[in-house]
């Protein structure tokens, strides 16, 4: 028990500092992609470090939520991040909160960044709110149904025993879980404000989504803000390891396996971090009112895994 | 307490209610008296949650009261299904009686006695209901509830908007109450030969068909959905819920479409004991209908208590939705997921009327301090009213399905029970279940969406109009009554286990099983650990210890200078309030991708008005579509019928004459 609960903190720890990491690999190979000198896999830190040197700029009338949404934003990102098994499956914390409550934990982070963005009353702030709640009230139960048809297949909706059911029993393909995997890579450019549903890039505030929310944001705000970004960003990445490829990941009790366990996650990290830029170089934003029916189409797959699991697997 | 049995308590309390409402009236010239009758009122509400919850303990207790009719007196039950519903209405009234006593402090005397007879008719009414043992008491008491429902619709009976409302809400309610009469005769028609009497004692004996039961269970699909707002029964909804005075919306919403749960609760599985697997069915495609219909159109107003009536209707669905589950695995022998389902149903049912009551009281509270319900003259709110906007923004966060507040925990039992199907025995529902969760998780997700509108229009960005300015807080009672009903959404959604070991009881007696939980008494994890669990406490504590080391580390180590400036104005200087999102355009995404559902109005200015006016209308479909015909109709025939009369006695005399010929070869054959 005492060791689950170091390995919970550990891996928790670690996937807080690391989420920044894997944010500087994906831009890295982005500039590679398109031709520019990359800049160094540290940048993220270094932005981070200077953001939390700024005075805080906060306009005359914000709301002491304003204040108090990055902080709850980030705790959300920090206790989903913990929630996932990244490199060993014995999480003591994990029977306290299951998959769906994983995707309400996310919830509450997004609708605490919407609320805060509508706090200041600004044409830009309340535009990206009512953007973000358009683009997941599709993503949402999208993921939800990319998580039903693991537990389907597992009997289970603990992350750790669908992990456990996917990766240490005998190797079978799963169609339904093809359908989930491209449900699941559209939810999670959608969610992580990536192309083509978003732009992390973006300085044209008309096109905005989620840097519209936080436009009023700045210093040690801003900075949790990006951090609970990055760290957003590294949790569906294990969760999409933890679904798709979750071969490496620790088994429980076993912690001799744990120096092969980090090294498979950095190497798929590695591999995913390369082809979400691969994909975003290649792909284009989409018009908002495109966004919903992209997303639309992730819902459908999701469904149809779900048919299918019925269909051919059950 | 020795010789006073629980209903009989119960029975007390109701007769406390009725009192009470007389008493106003007679007092109605001491204001200082007057004052004390919500008060009061509100603690016999407590007495009676607290009957509820000791009745859930112990044994079903009856009594049989000499009034009424001849021959037809009252009879009384308090079993365990009545003492849940019974918690749940005395827990929600406490709170918004509490609120209504602020509320109300400023009515002027005479309308104020009148009101209170009204409000505490119409508790008295719902409590009867869920005690009624015969068809007639219960009757009896739905009528009272409807038409004392109505006088509170329409206490603002000077606005024809009002009336109207008014109006379409009792013609509703009674095409559903005649409903019920027949499903309540369809039972007592299969009853024992020679037992005259309307009781649900003979109505349990019956030995019914499945037509004939099938007939009784549509009769009262149909009539408790009408009462629950039910699509296509649900338009008086939207107009009679917001027309009330706000703690009565929040009764309306929060208490009395739970009765219609309760009845039919109460008839397909407690009268009838024939159940049939596609009424699930068709109670589950009706329920996810309406649940998505509900929560569409509340995405799309802007005055914030008709988007809360539209809000109920989604939830109404999502219990039907639990309603119609139940029933399917109730029929496959699935005992365990029945009660898997049932529970998350009557938990839904808890928490929505804890957290509707907030919402409404909440938006009570705003309509009381700013006179205004157009959240596009709203906004700006929370520094102003910061104690009705935090609490408000509990009942948003539970009623989005967020955890770790309850409105999460009942969504999570319903997701699960639908994640448990495989192995039913009829392979096409197996396919029908994913696109029923499926819709569920959408109406979910877009009840965030809803919700974030709500509050951040009217409470967060910079006031719209004039009306803001002179807000003030809500006052000490109205703050206390809301703060029950906050605590009761935090409470039922930090401590599941013990709120459903406290359902067992119910879900025994309808389905005969009970939901096992496996975990211990802070972690829920009905059916099996490894299945799936949740523990909001742990979740809660974590987000919380979480929260302050983050804002630990960062305030301690860097350093907490704070400068003040005005909001960034992308360059454009001359920023105002109407820049922001207007209700009508947070809706606008909604209305664009679910154009198909709505009739939408719009009035676009000329590019060369001085003044421009733009207006946006969506109105529901389903009201041209079915409404306008059904109205068309009975004009019509209303119309024909009406040669009949011509004013002369000889033609009227024939009239007699032929029916009488009529009915006397109808007899004698």
């Amino acid at each position: 028990m005492s060791t689950g609960i170091l390995l919970q903190i550990a891996q928790t720890l670690a996937a807080i500092l690391l989420a920044p990491l894997l944010m500087g690999w994906v831009n890295q190979c982005r500039a590679w992609l398109q031709g520019r000198s990359a800049p160094p896999l540290t940048q993220p830190y270094r932005t981070l470090k200077k953001l939390f040197h700024k005075d805080v700029v906060i306009a005359h009338n914000a709301s002491p939520l304003f204040r108090f949404a990055p902080y709850m934003v980030f705790a959300c990102m920090a206790l989903a991040a913990g929630l996932v098994p990244t490199i060993a499956n014995d999480l003591p914390f994990s029977p306290a909160a299951d998959a769906i409550a994983l995707v309400g934990v996310f919830a509450l982070a997004r609708v605490f960044l919407a609320l805060a963005a509508m706090d200041i009353g600004t044409s830009f702030g309340t535009l990206g709110a009512r953007r973000e709640m358009l683009v997941s009230f599709l993503a949402e139960p999208a993921l939800l149904m990319v998580f039903f048809t693991a537990s389907l297949i597992s009997h289970s909706t603990e992350l750790p025993t669908i992990v456990e059911a996917l990766a240490h029993k005998q190797f079978v393909i799963y169609p339904s879980m093809a359908f989930a995997a491209v449900a699941f890579w559209m939810v999670s450019t959608a969610e992580n404000a990536r192309i083509p549903v978003d732009n992390p890039t973006t300085h044209l505030e008309l096109t905005m989504i989620h840097e519209a929310m936080i436009l009023e944001y700045s210093a040690r705000h801003l900075a949790l803000i990006e951090w609970a970004v990055a760290l957003k960003l590294f949790t569906y990445s294990a969760l999409g390891i933890a679904l798709f490829v979750p071969w490496g990941i620790a088994p429980r009790g076993d912690l001799y396996a744990l120096p092969l366990a980090v090294l498979a996650l950095l190497l798929k990290m590695m591999a995913g971090g390369a082809a979400l830029s691969l994909l975003e170089a290649i792909s284009a934003k989409v018009r908002l009112f495109r966004a919903p029916e992209f997303l639309g189409t992730a819902f459908l797959l999701g469904v149809l895994g779900m048919l299918i699991h019925f269909l051919l697997e059950v | 307490m020795m010789d006073l049995s629980l209903v009989q308590l119960a029975w007390a309390g109701v007769l406390c209610w009725l009192g009470l409402g007389l008493a106003a009236l007679l007092v109605q010239r001491l204001r200082g008296l007057l004052n004390l009758i919500f008060p009061l009122g509100a603690i016999v509400a407590l007495g009676l949650a607290a009957i509820g919850a000791m009745a859930l303990l112990g044994h079903a207790s009856a009594i049989v009261l000499p009034i009424g009719l001849p021959d037809l007196p009252f009879h009384l039950r308090l079993d365990e299904l009545s003492a849940f519903f019974l918690i749940l209405l005395g827990g929600a009234a406490f709170g918004v009686t509490l609120y209504a006593w602020g509320y109300f402090r400023h009515q002027e005397s005479g309308s104020l006695a009148l009101l209170l007879l009204w409000y505490h008719l119409f508790l008295a009414g719902m409590t009867t209901v869920l005690l009624a043992d015969d068809a007639y008491a219960f009757m009896v008491a739905w009528e009272v509830m409807a038409l004392s429902s109505y006088f509170l619709v329409t206490t603002d009976h000077d606005q024809p908007d009002i009336r109207r409302a008014g109006f379409l809400y009792l013609l509703i309610a009674h095409v559903g109450a005649v409903a019920l009469l027949l499903c309540f005769g369809v039972l007592q028609g299969g009853g024992v030969e020679g037992a005259g009497d309307y009781t649900f004692d003979t109505m349990r004996l019956a030995e019914m068909t499945p037509f004939w039961a099938s007939v009784a269970f549509l009769l009262a699909l149909f009539g408790f959905g009408a009462k629950a707002g039910l699509v296509p029964m649900h338009v008086w909804l939207p107009e009679a819920h917001p027309a009330a005075p706000s703690p009565v919306s929040a009764l309306m919403s929060g208490v009395m479409l739970k009765t219609a749960i309760y009845g039919l609760l109460r008839v397909t599985f407690d009268l009838l004991n024939v159940q049939l697997g596609w009424w699930g069915a068709l109670a589950l495609a009706l329920g996810l209908v309406t649940a998505l219909y509900g929560v569409i159109f509340a995405a799309v107003q802007s005055d914030m208590k008709r988007l809360l009536a539209w809000s109920s209707i989604e939830n109404i669905g999502v219990l039907l939705a639990g309603f119609g589950l139940t029933l399917i695995f109730y029929t496959d022998g699935k005992g365990a997921l029945a009660a898997l389902s049932l529970t998350a149903m009557l938990y839904h049912a808890l928490n929505h009327a804890f957290f509707k009551g907030l919402l409404f009281t909440g938006a009570g509270a705003v309509l009381h301090a700013t006179g205004e319900r157009n959240m596009d003259k709203l906004g700006g709110l929370m520094r102003v009213m910061p104690w009705t906007a935090w609490l408000t923004l509990i009942g948003a966060l539970a009623i989005a399905g967020l955890p770790p507040l309850n409105g999460f925990v009942s969504e999570w039992l319903l997701l699960q029970a639908f994640l448990l199907t495989p192995g039913l025995n009829q392979s096409y529902l197996n396919m029908v279940i994913p696109v029923a969760a499926a819709s569920v998780a959408l109406a979910a997700a877009l009840a965030a969406y809803v919700m974030v509108k709500f509050f951040g229009v009217t409470f967060l960005g910079v006031a719209r109009s004039g009306a803001v300015a002179k807000a003030h807080e809500a006052g000490w009672r109205e703050r206390l009554g809301m703060i029950w009903l906050a605590a009761g959404c935090v409470a039922l959604g930090l401590f599941p286990a013990q709120v459903i070991a406290a359902l067992a009881p119910v879900v025994r007696l309808l389905t005969g099983q009970t939901l096992v939980n496996d975990g211990s008494w802070f972690l829920l994890a009905p059916v099996d650990a490894e299945r799936a669990s949740y523990a909001p406490l742990v979740f809660f504590a974590v987000v919380l210890v979480t929260l302050l080391l983050v804002f630990i580390w960062v305030r301690r180590v860097y350093h907490g200078r704070i400068r003040r400036a005005d909001p960034w104005d992308c360059g454009y200087p001359e920023q105002d309030a109407r820049m922001q999102d207007s209700a009508e355009g947070f809706g606008q995404p909604i209305r664009q991708i679910f154009s198909s559902f709505m009739r939408v109005e719009r009035e676009t200015p000329d590019p060369f008005d001085r003044h421009p006016r733009y207006r946006g209308d969506s109105r529901d479909k389903l009201w041209v579509l079915l409404y306008q015909p059904i109205a068309d109709v009975a004009a019509w025939l209303s119309d024909k019928a009406g040669r009949l009369q011509h004013g002369r006695i000889q033609w009227y005399l024939i009239y007699s004459f032929a029916t009488l010929i009529f009915l006397l070869v109808f007899v004698t054959r």
